[in-house]
């Protein structure tokens, strides 16, 4: 009769911290929201400079979350400079974003972290898998604004 | 006098060498006890009540306390800064990555590795442990690997208890008591909590620190002096020798974790 007391103590500890583990997961670090289910196509574009952009950021139009950056390498272009190719993923039920959109990197806020924000272009034809968005414009660098303010006031 | 100095410092050399050589040697016969099924698993449920279920009461109301003092510290510090929207990330970050696998070993090894310690010192000094030896019964195999494996089991556990009740203590002060609004705890707290980063670290962090309380505590127990002095001592050793080494290797562990976020 004791053991099967003490065994049942332990199913409800085992059970207790499986719900432990499932609050954690589902409601404090969101994972039913972000990615693993949600599948989407990647996307491309090169930056001259992705000021303090990271693999996670979020992607937008208009504000509204679709897609997340996935990853961010090192490439020459063909003019043989450097640029920043950043891979993001679109999630799937956003596939109407014509071909000519542009990207660029904003800052949420004013110490905030940065992301992509796209401004849909007017092309019949969408982005699709592996495609590249061919307008940029680099983050806004704050070091850059001062110092161009203290030297030159043209 | 410069002799017996020398020979005292190589003395204690020697045995700090040997007495890792037998924890070491104890860890890796509990691991690799060869365990029979039913029965085996009988005495790994016995200790996992003893160890396990009997801490939860104490983890699960410091777990609430901790969490609503980080909520009430949290909000006085972020609302002179207007962003106490962002208390819910600051309670869940802490929680996850660090008080939570760390104050839960802490209270583990003060609970659980005190008893372990102090029981198998017991067993020692009334010979139960020789006595094993005497039957053919092998005492690692019989009263080491059961303790080792449930504490190794019970401390994960015990931490996802932890840090959920603390969430849950820290919501109730930060938005049902100061007024924090509700959907931006949740959702910045969702924002900045990954599962792989955060929440996998902080368990393999409880995972190790699970390891190193339970193999101290039965190795203390193990190579306590059969007196009543010598146990007392031992659970002392347990406690202290564990504290330092939870605290010690948690810095490493987030500077591997950690760093590249």
């Amino acid at each position: 009769m004791r053991t099967r007391l003490i065994e049942l103590w332990v199913g409800i500890f085992v059970v207790l911290a499986i719900a432990a583990f499932l609050m954690l997961a589902l409601q404090v670090s969101g994972l039913s929201d972000f990615s693993l289910h949600r599948k989407g196509y990647m996307v491309k574009a090169e930056f001259t400079n992705i000021g303090g952009l990271k693999p996670r950021s979020k992607v937008v139009i208009s504000g509204v979350t679709i897609g997340r950056v996935t990853e961010i390498s090192l490439e020459k272009n063909n003019y043989d400079e450097f640029v920043a190719l950043v891979n993001m993923m679109i999630f799937d039920e956003f596939d109407k974003i014509p071909k000519d959109s542009s990207a660029k990197i904003l800052t949420s806020g004013l110490l905030g972290d940065n992301y992509i924000s796209i401004d849909p272009g007017f092309e019949e034809e969408f982005l699709h898998n592996d495609s590249y968005i061919e307008l940029t414009s680099q983050a806004v660098i704050l070091e850059d604004l001062i110092s161009k303010f203290l030297t030159g006031n043209n | 006098m410069l002799i017996a100095s020398l020979q005292n410092i190589g003395g204690g050399t020697l045995s700090s060498l040997a007495s890792i050589g037998r924890a070491s040697l104890v860890l890796f016969r509990a691991i690799f006890a060869r365990p029979d099924i039913i029965s085996g698993f009988r005495r790994l449920v016995a200790q996992i009540y003893s160890v396990g279920v009997l801490s939860i009461v104490i983890i699960a109301i410091s777990g609430f306390f901790i969490g609503m003092v980080l909520g009430l510290q949290g909000y006085t510090i972020l609302s002179r800064f207007g962003a106490d929207q962002a208390l819910g990330q600051l309670i869940a970050l802490s929680m996850v990555r660090e008080l939570g696998p760390v104050v839960g070993a802490l209270l583990f090894a003060g609970r659980a590795g005190s008893a372990l310690t102090a029981e198998i010192g017991l067993m020692k000094t009334t010979e139960q442990l020789s006595s094993m030896e005497m039957m053919g019964v092998d005492p690692v195999h019989r009263v080491i690997a059961p303790r080792f494996w449930a504490g190794q089991i019970s401390l994960p556990l015990l931490t996802l208890i932890f840090n959920a009740v603390a969430i849950v203590g820290g919501y109730l002060v930060g938005v049902d008591w100061l007024g924090v609004d509700s959907g931006a705890f949740w959702s910045n707290m969702q924002s900045a909590v990954n599962f792989k980063e955060d929440i996998l670290n902080g368990v393999i962090k409880s995972v190790v620190f699970g390891t190193v309380v339970t193999w101290i505590a039965v190795y203390q127990g193990l190579n306590s002096v059969p007196t009543s002095e010598g146990i007392g001592r031992a659970t002392t050793k347990t406690v202290v020798y564990s504290s330092l080494c939870v605290l010690g290797l948690d810095f490493f562990l987030t500077a591997v974790m950690f760093r590249e976020l």
